[in-house]
């Protein structure tokens, strides 16, 4: 992290990507990651002697540090040398401050990968050069179509391996194409790395002239994030978390007079910009009204968009609560009580036809039953009838509502698409869904 | 005012997204209460709170647990602090529970981890079923790994190995009787994070946190403060030094810095140089074990 002379200003006006990064032990993630944290320096020299110090314990030398160490939080992980559960990391450039999701790769990939996608802008998948695509590169890039992440990168790491070889790299890259035009991820940037040696990882290396494209780093610090990507294209929506009503009282040193018939609804806008003097349509008074007021305990706001969280005054007096939804004018999905979803178990119980549930989707929590209809074959991408899903399988199912609810088309329209599936006896969170009202099974 | 369309910065989305899930709590909890030290992550969150129900007053309480060794100046300030919110402030204290033999002084004479059980008898007494914390994910390696909501059993414990996904901004908080669940708002901020969110909100900290002339002698590469808790040895000599703390725990684990930032703008500066993380600069208690601060967690602590 270096810094510009007027620190106060540049940590104030930098913009955030959350992304994670998937791929085996052996496709060196830890590797890299330790090595985006390395040279963005966002390793501290307290953290870099305690690593280097266990590294030469386990025998790396000449100041080789095994870069897993930085990452593996718990004990089990580093006593194992295995990755148990995504872990977050933080580091800034001069442009940008990011998010990592360390999502890993072998246990558990489907749980994990939803976990570090689903609030990712992009992700960075790692592929070994000598092995090219494998069944996890294929598993892992169907799950990352499937969820609809922005960004797609696919890092060819151990570039060092094939000597930086153009034609050997030419080779792998045209495998890798075909596969992502297959799964249907048109848009993926290839970067040929070496994590190890740090080419192409915060800087374009000499050791690989043929490639043209910019480093991951550099990739990383321009990519628009989610909101920056829809804010303006999507239609505005907001899930009501609470009502405001200041008669319980008011926040120190406020006027009660001037707050005496101050009513509000809070939330964080889902998708989209709301304007001062925008028509909405509300969920479920079936209503329509007018924004008056976009307040924030800093003042009053022309607009907002996601993911802000604000208060909005609405013009008449609708009755609105928890679990209300608001929505531009026109906009709102149709409330229904039956949804087409696929669906992605977590636990090792996985999920079968007649299961009570939860669902949990914006602010509303709603009982339902899932049947389960079909289980998709990652390898050959078909799909087959099925009435179980193990955890880590994808499938499709029918849910029903006890309530309907808005729920929006995830392929159109993303997080207001998703939900949580939620077992009611134990509490736990056992499965992601999305709508996915039109079969789209690639 | 004008029509803005300028991407949000990063500290506009860590503030949306510690509001959120702030309100979420109010919502679907019956009592929440937040942890509350007169530190500069806990000052953070409380600001947060304040902006999540404005113009309404925060719709819950204040916990601290009072080790009996924090250092004066905060203890004060946080009671200032607390009566500015006009929020209400409960203190559990280790002095008591070693008065009356339910706990014993250790052998180094830290208390650090003799808050937990305090703070869990707490918890229960309280009946509080969401309690909100100051921790944040890049302050160490376990930490790095642990949910915004993390749901922790009848005594208070952390069980990695089997958290609940957390996906999109949906939080699931169900917990049974007995079980509570312990909140991070402010996971997603670093330590620079924080201090350049001071600095836009113009939040009020403890002058601790910024430089000044102090009593202080030298210790395992730290500088400690001379005083009741923590005494110079005899080859150990006092010296009057500027210093700051980076961070403000126990008097007999915290340690401070060699500084001359004695404002938001020099710390600031200070801080996204800094060549050494804030707890491995200032923290006895966490140099203890790789593994000292997923043993605490697991055992109950915040």
């Amino acid at each position: 992290m270096t810094t510009t002379p007027d620190t106060t200003a540049a940590t104030q006006t930098k913009t955030l990507l959350r992304f994670a990064t998937a791929g085996s032990v052996d496709d060196g993630k830890s590797t890299l990651v330790g090595r985006l944290l390395h040279d963005a320096k966002a390793i501290l020299a307290d953290q870099l002697e305690a690593v280097t110090r266990t590294s030469e314990e386990r025998g790396f030398v000449g100041g080789e540090f095994d870069f897993a160490l930085l990452t593996d939080g718990l004990r089990a992980e580093r006593e194992q040398g295995i990755t148990i559960d995504v872990a977050y990391r933080y580091f800034a450039t001069d442009k940008r401050s990011f998010i990592l999701a360390d999502c890993p790769g072998h246990v558990q990939y489907t749980r994990n990968m939803v976990t570090g996608a689903t609030t990712a802008d992009a992700v960075v998948v790692l592929i070994d050069a000598r092995t090219g695509a494998t069944e996890q590169t294929r598993r892992h890039l169907t799950v990352v179509h499937r969820l609809g992440i922005g960004h797609v990168i696919l890092a060819i790491n151990k570039i060092d391996l094939l000597d930086y070889d153009q034609m050997a790299y030419a080779k792998v890259k045209a495998e890798i194409e075909a596969l992502t035009a297959e799964i249907g991820l048109d848009s993926a940037h290839l970067i040929p790395v070496s994590a190890l040696a740090g080419d192409n990882v915060a800087e374009v290396s000499a050791n690989t002239p043929w490639y043209q494209g910019p480093a991951l780093l550099e990739l990383l610090e321009n990519l628009p994030s989610k909101e920056e990507d829809t804010a303006d294209l999507e239609p505005f929506r907001l899930d009501v978390q609470s009502v405001l009503r200041p008669q319980g009282g008011l926040a120190p040193g406020l006027d009660p007079d001037e707050f005496r018939d101050y009513r509000a609804v809070t939330g964080q806008v889902t998708s989209g910009r709301i304007h001062l003097g925008d028509e909405i349509d509300v969920h479920p008074a079936g209503l329509r009204t007018t924004v008056v007021g976009i307040d924030t305990a800093n003042g009053p706001l022309e607009t907002a968009g996601a993911p802000l969280s604000v208060a909005l005054r609405l013009a008449d007096d609708i009755d609105t609560a928890r679990g209300s939804v608001l929505a531009a004018a026109g906009s709102l999905p149709e409330p229904r009580k039956a949804l087409r979803a696929e669906v992605f178990p977590f636990t090792s119980e996985g999920l079968r036809s007649g299961d009570r549930v939860l669902v949990k989707a914006g602010t509303s929590t709603v009982k339902a039953i899932v049947t389960i209809e079909s289980k998709h074959n990652l390898l050959t991408a078909g799909s087959e009838p099925a009435e179980v899903l193990a955890g880590n399988d994808i499938g499709t199912a029918q849910v029903k509502l006890a309530t309907a609810l808005p729920i929006a088309d995830f392929r159109e329209h993303g997080r207001a698409g998703g939900f949580l599936i939620i077992d009611p006896q134990t509490g736990s969170t056992v499965a992601a869904g999305i709508h996915t009202p039109e079969d789209e099974v690639s | 005012m004008s029509i803005d369309h300028t991407p949000l910065s990063t500290l506009d989305v860590l503030e949306s997204e510690a509001i959120h899930i702030i309100r979420e709590v109010a919502a679907e909890f019956e009592k929440p209460v937040l942890l509350f030290s007169g530190g500069k992550d806990s000052v953070t969150v409380l600001h947060l709170a304040a902006k999540a129900f404005w113009p309404a007053k925060i719709p819950f309480g204040l916990l601290h647990v009072d080790t009996g060794h924090n250092f004066p100046e905060i203890l004060k300030f946080r009671d200032e602090t607390a009566a500015r919110y006009g929020i209400d402030l409960s203190v559990a204290k280790v002095q008591d529970y070693i008065d009356d033999g339910r706990l014993h002084e250790r052998a180094d004479g830290t208390r650090n981890t003799l808050q937990t059980q305090p703070l869990i008898d707490a918890i229960a007494e309280g009946g509080y079923d969401a309690v909100f914390g100051g921790a944040r994910r890049d302050e160490d390696k376990a930490r790095a790994k642990e949910r915004i909501f993390s749901l922790r059993d009848e005594f208070g414990q952390w069980d990695p190995s089997n958290q609940r996904p957390e996906l999109w901004n949906l939080y699931n908080g169900r917990h049974v009787n007995g079980e509570h669940v312990r909140v991070f708002p402010i996971s997603n901020f670093t330590e620079l994070d924080v201090w350049s969110y001071i600095a836009r909100e113009n939040i009020a900290l403890a002058h601790l946190y910024y430089a000044h002339e102090r009593e202080v002698f030298q210790r395992d590469g730290m500088w400690w403060s001379t005083g009741e808790f923590s005494a110079p040895r005899p080859d150990e000599s006092v010296i009057r030094k500027s210093v700051r703390y980076r961070t403000v725990g126990d008097m007999s684990c915290t340690g401070a810095v060699e500084s001359d930032a004695d404002d938001i703008s020099s710390v600031l500066a200070e801080v996204a140089v800094t060549t050494v993380t804030e707890r491995g600069a200032t923290r006895a208690d966490d140099r203890i074990s790789a593994a000292a601060m997923e043993d605490r967690k697991k055992d109950g602590y915040f």
